[in-house]
């Protein structure tokens, strides 16, 4: 085994006082899990969870032209994002393949921060620099400045029914501001102790929460506080869960169900690619060539969602297989939904066969296994009253 | 985490309780550092009773949300046993490995070789 340093949140330290088992994630020492990983996962469903997710990217692009400069870099527009909103986006390439998907948060007019996967914080930096020499006119007119904050701040996400609840409850004045806050919405607040927080309902687990943008200098303080406030209705919670979450939730996964090699068509997210309307036109963006080529065409293949009534589960890069057993498709995702108590995958198979009911064959370690397929996301919370 | 003085351990992660000889009983299972590494077991797949088993060659398997571990025998002989009790509550590999957690009996068709006492196997983990 060769060694290499990990980089380190402010709050590893934590995690392992806690008694965490530590993974390396992207070439960070995560979390994996603190006591149980199916619990982990429970509590988030049914009350509260706290994740550090402090190893995700945040990029800061300001200035005159940050709007102008992220519709060209990105996929969808951030020029019209409204302030304190949040959006869905990715940045791919010009042959359309997706580099990233990221969540761009409009949190001053000209102050975007855009959060990418650990995984791709290197490769989305360096193509936001190479975009902004080329835009507009490839002559390093564009009037943006583009900062690495990832080490500067921390993220942490308080996710579960109860989580508005508890993250109103670490706020200075009991703020109401945290229950008011929209889906994909943010805002500047003050938490007990006088730490400032930019607040945003968003998260990857399937229910309502919140992640928490700090300095890294108070992470510790904002855990600590979260902890005491939470109290028994908040479990600390590691990757394992994350992933088994998002999966249920049917939300997809960089490098399982995005990749270079495949357009958000592919992976059905072409909604994300906004070509513009007659009322609201838009201008030329990386990739936008390939991506209405992509749009214009019928895919041969989907992203589906598979269940079992087994017990074993397909996992990444397992193949399905057709009546000879030659593999027609493959799995990006699997496990054993805790939720659910079944088997469940993503996976792209042939547009054919792609229509819920449909039962497929799954090779799993040698033995083959049907499974049907399914509407995406396995798993939508119940709204409360 | 715990590596009891009174079982023998393998390189791939499993424990043996009981004589190591030709035509005894022992009893199987996996190391607390198998089953923290794998995380919760929701799902135990193991060999059925009458089965024969070979040191070193997959008889089994585990899964967790995480992931899914082949189950290695130990030792060589006949399946004797199988913890059923595993089918409806399989996170007792990682409540308790060394007990109510084991998975199969296996009769010994001979003395096993290659097996650690638990300061070898604690070395192996380093």
């Amino acid at each position: 085994m060769t060694e290499t340093t990990l980089l380190t949140t402010p709050l590893t330290s934590l995690h392992e006082e806690a008694g965490a088992s530590m993974v390396d994630y992207a070439g960070w020492s995560m979390p994996v899990r603190y006591l149980s990983d199916v619990a982990e996962h429970e509590a988030v469903r049914t009350s509260a969870g706290l994740f550090d997710l402090s190893h995700m990217a945040e990029i800061i692009v300001s200035g005159d032209d940050a709007a102008a400069l992220l519709d060209y870099a990105l996929v969808g527009r951030a020029s019209g994002l409204a302030l304190g909103r949040a959006g869905y986006s990715m940045m791919c390439a010009p042959d359309g393949g997706v580099i990233d998907d990221v969540i761009v948060y409009r949190r001053d007019h000209d102050y975007f921060m855009v959060v990418a996967n650990a995984a791709n914080r290197d490769a989305v930096l360096s193509e936001l620099w190479a975009r902004r020499e080329a835009y507009p006119a490839g002559d390093g007119s564009c009037q943006a400045a583009i900062s690495d904050e990832t080490e500067s701040l921390a993220l942490i996400a308080v996710q579960g029914p109860e989580s508005a609840d508890i993250v109103a409850r670490m706020c200075q004045r009991g703020d109401d501001d945290v229950h008011a806050l929209k889906y994909y919405a943010a805002a500047n607040v003050v938490l007990k102790g006088g730490v400032h927080a930019y607040v945003a309902r968003t998260g990857y687990t399937g229910e309502d929460g919140f992640e928490l943008f700090v300095g890294a200098d108070v992470a510790q303080d904002v855990w600590a506080l979260a902890v005491e406030t939470g109290g028994d209705a908040l479990t600390l919670c590691g990757l394992a869960a994350r992933n088994s979450l998002r999966l249920e939730a049917g939300m997809p996964l960089y490098g399982n169900e995005l990749s270079r090699e495949l357009t958000p068509f592919d992976a059905g997210l072409g909604w994300v690619v906004k070509f513009g309307t007659e009322s609201k036109p838009r201008g030329a963006f990386v990739g936008r060539e390939a991506l209405e080529a992509a749009a214009s065409q019928v895919p041969e293949r989907a992203l589906v969602g598979l269940v079992s009534q087994g017990r074993r589960a397909a996992r990444d890069g397992y193949s399905i297989v057709d009546a000879e057993g030659g593999a027609i498709g493959t799995v990006t995702s699997g496990l054993p939904s805790p939720t659910l108590g079944h088997p469940i995958a993503c996976a792209y198979v042939p547009a054919e066969i792609g229509a819920p009911g449909t039962e497929v064959t799954v090779d799993i370690r040698g033995r083959r296994e049907s499974m049907t397929v399914t509407k995406l996301p396995f798993y939508t919370r119940q709204e409360r009253a | 985490m715990t590596y009891p003085a009174d079982l023998a351990y393998s390189k791939e992660h499993e424990w043996v309780r009981g004589p190591l000889e030709e035509g005894a009983e022992v009893v199987v299972g996996i190391t607390a550092h198998a089953a923290d590494a794998l995380g919760d077991v929701v799902f135990v797949d193991p060999p059925q009773v009458g089965a024969a088993v070979i040191a070193g060659e997959v008889c089994g398997e585990l899964e967790s949300t995480k992931a899914v571990s082949e189950l290695y025998s130990p030792v060589s002989g006949e399946v004797v046993a199988v913890n059923d009790a595993l089918d409806p509550a399989p996170e007792t590999i990682n409540s308790d490995p060394y007990g109510e957690g084991w998975i199969v009996k296996v009769k010994l068709s001979g003395a096993p070789e290659g097996l650690m006492d638990a300061a070898g196997y604690e070395g192996l983990l380093g």
